[in-house]
């Protein structure tokens, strides 16, 4: 079922186009990764499902109905750009960012109080904000985001300024909120975590929408045929002769006891033909599909445009 | 509305809890009073330091020089050179020594020697004493050689002294003493505050939206509360902060202007001193010369509690209004740019209305009644500061309501406009915009 749908959108700035009839689909409880490479849009399409700015043309759906100003309540939104008062306390903020969300203060204190120590940041309750380190803004950050248990939140570049140790943190709670059953929107230039956590990708550039689907799906429809073989060396063995004119050898490469080719089907015959043909004079270690990495694709889709 | 108060409570709160805040609020107006007091007591002071003058007299006149408040002058018949002066003062402890010469009739050149400097009051005593002295003699010489009968009582009958009592006439006809001076003082005072205070609260408006702005509080902030709520929450919330700053200036001033008057005047009833018209016989109970007398009765018939109650009324009104009306505006301008160095092309028209405000003001202190004045009462960007100079003076009860309602109506209008403004330039990023585009938001 459909989250969240955004259909045609358009939205122009005094001198270009930001958004051209771009239409999104979010599946419920799907991890959606927004991709594209700086200026494409993201962060304007992120503004209008977020309602900070209005789209020139196009329509938004929210669980199925068009998108109204009482939903914002149930999004969370993290800017790539974190907004914290520099001079107040993380506490008093967090709280009073909780409040405006609805929550009682009473109720804020104690939740935030559990977060904080899940994030074992409780020390710095009391700390100015503008005593922080960028990471640990990020953190309180995201608390405040999450506290009101959105059913719906939007994470732009979220692990840019985290160690690796919180961007495992951070990537065990996105996983654990959409377990919750959260859909989350998540707005990024780093494909491995795209690969590691998003069910779902769409890819804009240039203003449009490339691609749009399961990410599975999509690096599927990528790979071209190409197979990587990992054989034992056998001198007696040309490879050539044994790929034939069904396949092309697109790179053969031997390292000690272990030689990697990887062929490219040129025709419809089974993959298992080659596999039939290495048999018989060495053993065969792996025999995969490539598929193909986002960050392949990505680089492909966007220098292609 | 209950977002609204949760927004007015941490722009109150933040800024009530900052150290700059309790300084600026408590610290230096009790500097201020403790200033004033010191200078007060100071000048109030008598002489009381006991002193004693040798006088080396060669004039004709007998004991030209009298007590003065502890000074004694003891009168020597040796004469005492300038050269022996030092040793004598070592021998007899004196405080100084002074000679008046034989032609001090003619000439009256005195001269002092002291180890110690001597303090002007007592020079000027000694001065004005002498003088009389010399005077009240040649006037005798004069009259006695003259012999015109009576002349000395008809000298004094041609001194005439000239007093001007103001009295301020009410609506009802009712006339009440008052100082002109003092009026246009206060009057002058309270507009210079409005100037001030307008000026600063604004700009701590206009900060804060460029705080949110810049720091992208505001893009997480949209998606609990509304633009408008969030302008009005925050300019009520310093609204309250100058308030509360008011409050403990007021507490601070009634406590020190009752604990000054104690200390210096304690037995004056004020009530009494407005209605009195014996001040001699005041002066006399309470130690105190006439003029000095006279001066606290123009400030007490000028200041009285009514008039005190109306006028801080009229102030708290006026700046409150001049407030919302120009935050409102400051605040679209903070939406408008992202920085604060930015902010001067937009700000600069205001500061120009605001500075002639202040100017007009001072022209209606020297002269309350000219046209510009009377005009820029009731225009909405001058009219607080005008109009609390005006005030001072005496302003029909019709004119303030109209130039208060002309002011509501304003503040209400720009702050509307103004909103549409903040609400578009407050999520705007990059380039500062044009006049051209800032008129396209107003549209949007």
């Amino acid at each position: 079922m459909s989250f969240f749908v955004a259909e045609h959108i358009t939205k122009n700035y005094a001198n270009h186009r930001a958004l051209d009839d771009v239409s999104i689909d979010i599946p419920e409880g799907a991890i959606y990764g927004l991709l594209g490479p700086n200026g494409a849009g993201k962060t304007s399409l992120i503004r209008i499902i977020t309602q900070i700015t209005g789209p020139d043309a196009g329509q938004l759906f929210f669980k199925g109905k068009p998108l109204e100003t009482s939903d914002m309540s149930r999004i969370g939104y993290l800017p790539e750009e974190r907004g914290l008062y520099k001079k107040m306390k993380v506490g008093e903020q967090a709280v009073y960012l909780a409040r405006l969300k609805g929550i009682s203060k009473n109720d804020a204190v104690r939740q935030l109080k559990a977060w904080f120590e899940k994030f074992e940041i409780s020390a710095w309750w009391d700390k100015k904000v503008e005593e922080l380190s960028k990471g640990m803004a990020q953190k309180v950050q995201f608390i405040t985001t999450v506290l009101h248990q959105p059913e719906m939140l939007i994470f732009d570049e979220p692990f840019s300024g985290f160690d690796p140790i919180n961007v495992e943190l951070l990537k065990r709670e996105i996983l654990e909120l959409r377990s919750k059953g959260t859909t989350i929107i998540f707005s990024t230039h780093n494909m491995s975590s795209v690969e590691e956590i998003c069910s779902h990708i769409a890819l804009i550039n240039k203003s449009h929408k490339i691609v749009e689907g399961p990410i599975n799906e999509i690096r599927e429809k990528y790979a071209n045929n190409s197979y990587q073989l990992s054989i034992r060396p056998n001198a007696a063995i040309n490879v050539e002769e044994l790929a034939g004119k069904e396949f092309e050898v697109l790179s053969n490469r031997t390292e000690g006891i272990r030689q990697d080719i990887v062929l490219q089907k040129l025709t419809d015959c089974p993959a298992n033909t080659l596999l039939s043909r290495f048999i018989d004079h060495t053993d065969i270690l792996s025999y995969d599909k490539v598929i193909p990495s986002m960050h392949d694709i990505f680089i492909k889709l966007v220098k292609k445009q | 509305m209950n977002k609204i108060l949760i927004i007015i409570g941490r722009e109150f709160t933040t800024r009530v809890k900052k150290k700059s805040f309790l300084i600026t609020t408590i610290a230096v107006p009790l500097l201020f009073v403790a200033f004033y007091a010191f200078l007060m007591w100071m000048m109030l002071k008598k002489d009381t330091q006991d002193r004693q003058i040798a006088v080396v007299n060669a004039s004709s006149i007998e004991n030209p020089l009298e007590k003065i408040n502890n000074t004694d002058f003891i009168y020597t018949d040796e004469n005492i050179s300038q050269e022996a002066s030092a040793d004598y003062l070592q021998k007899h402890d004196y405080y100084a020594i002074l000679w008046i010469p034989a032609n001090v009739m003619e000439e009256a050149d005195i001269t002092i020697n002291s180890f110690s400097q001597i303090p002007p009051e007592l020079e000027g005593n000694i001065r004005s004493q002498l003088r009389n002295r010399i005077e009240n003699i040649k006037k005798a010489a004069v009259i006695a050689e003259t012999n015109l009968p009576d002349l000395e009582e008809k000298l004094e009958a041609t001194k005439t002294p000239v007093r001007i009592r103001t009295l301020k006439l009410s609506e009802t006809g009712e006339a009440k003493e008052s100082s002109s001076a003092i009026a246009s003082g206060i009057g002058f005072v309270a507009g210079m505050a409005i100037y001030m205070f307008i000026f600063l609260y604004a700009s701590v408006v206009m900060r804060g939206v460029i705080e949110e702005k810049t720091n992208r509080i505001i893009e997480v902030l949209v998606s609990s509360v509304k633009p408008f709520q969030f302008l009005m929450g925050k300019i009520v919330g310093v609204a309250s902060v100058g308030l509360v700053q008011f409050l403990i200036w007021i507490v601070i001033g009634l406590v020190s202007v009752i604990a000054l008057q104690s200390a210096f005047m304690p037995n004056i009833d004020m009530e009494s001193l407005r209605n009195t018209t014996d001040l001699a016989t005041m002066a006399q109970t309470n130690n105190l010369d006439i003029e000095q007398l006279e001066i606290v009765k123009n400030i007490a018939q000028t200041i009285d509690p009514s008039y005190i109650i109306s006028f801080l009324a009229a102030f708290v009104f006026f700046f409150l209004a001049g407030y919302l009306l120009y935050a409102s505006m400051f605040a679209a301008i903070g939406a408008a740019v992202d920085n604060e160095t930015d902010s001067q092309q937009f700000m600069t028209p205001l500061t120009i209305v605001l500075v002639a405000a202040l100017y007009i003001g001072i022209a209606a202190m020297r002269n309350p009644e000219t046209p510009i004045v009377y005009w820029a009462s009731f225009v909405p960007f001058t009219s607080p500061v005008v109009m609390l100079v005006r005030m001072a003076f005496g302003v029909p009860t019709w004119e303030l309501l109209l130039s208060a309602a002309l002011l509501i109506a304003a503040f209400i209008f720009f702050t509307w406009l103004s909103a549409k403004i903040y609400r578009v330039g407050i999520l705007m990023y990059g380039k500062k915009p044009s006049w051209k585009e800032l008129y396209k938001w107003l549209k949007y």
